[in-house]
């Protein structure tokens, strides 16, 4: 499986997620920078995190208009595995791939620690190796994690299961403790906690690794089982 | 030409963490009778005239980008400006 990892100026993540993938997980990657106009070659998308464009205006705001976020729209509605993570998330909610916006932490303070999460739905393409209700150990590193959606959004989100992680312990304020939702077709995830800092021991745990085990496996039903 | 001045705060229904801090921290210098200050952006855009309604314009660029309407609201004044 070959992925991309979207790279735009102010990224500062994109070099864990090219690690985690190629060294950990085992498979193709390369980074991709945020004028390219054409993603046909890759079979799964990674938004990364930082602060793409110094947050200005808001986080995510500016990255939403790049060129390659039109190829990055195209590949979500081709059914292609699309994850935003930390500022890639807050791209994604920009885009409106997924429904919502983020507000500051509810401290007002840039919090980075590692935090217990609970895997909430365990049926998707990016969470089907862990258990259900599996708690794991994801890193946050974020100033804007504060999810925000309305009464109806947030009422569509559970009836349709696309809250995949809560927070055990809400850092930010988060309605319902979301950390991570999914879009109705079920192929674009957006998470403020980082699984690709959490994919080898060294680094304090590896229940990140799972996530991406879980997109490869699905790609792999999908596209190498057909004999 | 026209000045424009864009106003963006966070929605009524939006909880403002850094106004709250500051209401705390204007109450805590005595000022009781301030009860709530919302925090927001000041924008001001220089637009040429062109063949397009020019509210209409600030309008779109306020839906589209200076403006997340999940969580804000905006207003704006438009002033016909002398070119220098």
């Amino acid at each position: 499986m070959k992925f991309a990892v979207i790279v735009f100026p102010g990224s500062n993540c994109d070099v864990d997620m090219y690690h985690a993938i190629k060294d950990e997980l085992g498979e193709e990657v390369e980074y991709v920078w945020h004028d390219t106009e054409n993603l046909d070659q890759y079979d799964g998308i990674l938004l990364p995190g930082g602060f793409s464009y110094g947050d200005y205006l808001r986080t995510g705001a500016i990255a939403r208009f790049s060129k390659v976020m039109q190829e990055v729209v195209k590949a979500a509605n081709t059914g292609k595995p699309v994850l935003g993570v930390c500022n890639g998330f807050q791209i994604l909610l920009e885009s409106g791939l997924l429904p919502g916006a983020m507000r500051r932490n509810e401290s007002l303070k840039f919090i980075c620690r590692p935090t217990q999460l609970k895997v909430v739905n365990n049926e998707t393409m990016f969470s089907s190796v862990y258990g259900d209700g599996e708690r794991i150990q994801i890193p946050i590193a974020h100033g804007e994690g504060n999810y925000y959606c309305d009464e109806e959004t947030l009422e569509k989100l559970k009836a349709n299961n696309q809250i995949v992680f809560t927070y055990e312990n809400n850092p930010n304020g988060s309605l319902e403790n979301i950390a991570g939702i999914i879009n109705e077709q079920g192929n674009v995830l957006g998470m403020m906690p980082h699984p690709e800092r959490a994919v080898e021991k060294i680094l304090g745990g590896a229940d990140g690794l799972k996530l991406f085990q879980s997109i490869v496996k699905q790609w792999r039903e999908a596209n190498v089982v057909k004999a | 030409m026209f000045k424009v001045k864009v106003y963006v705060t966070l929605r009524e229904s939006v909880l403002d963490p850094q106004g709250a801090a500051v209401t705390h921290s204007l109450q805590s210098l005595s000022y009781h009778e301030v009860t709530d200050v919302r925090i927001g952006k000041y924008m001001e855009l220089t637009i040429e005239k062109s063949d397009r309604d020019v509210e209409e314009v600030v309008k779109e660029v306020c839906d589209r980008l200076l403006a997340n309407p999940v969580i804000e609201d905006y207003r704006y004044e438009i002033e016909e400006a002398m070119a220098k």
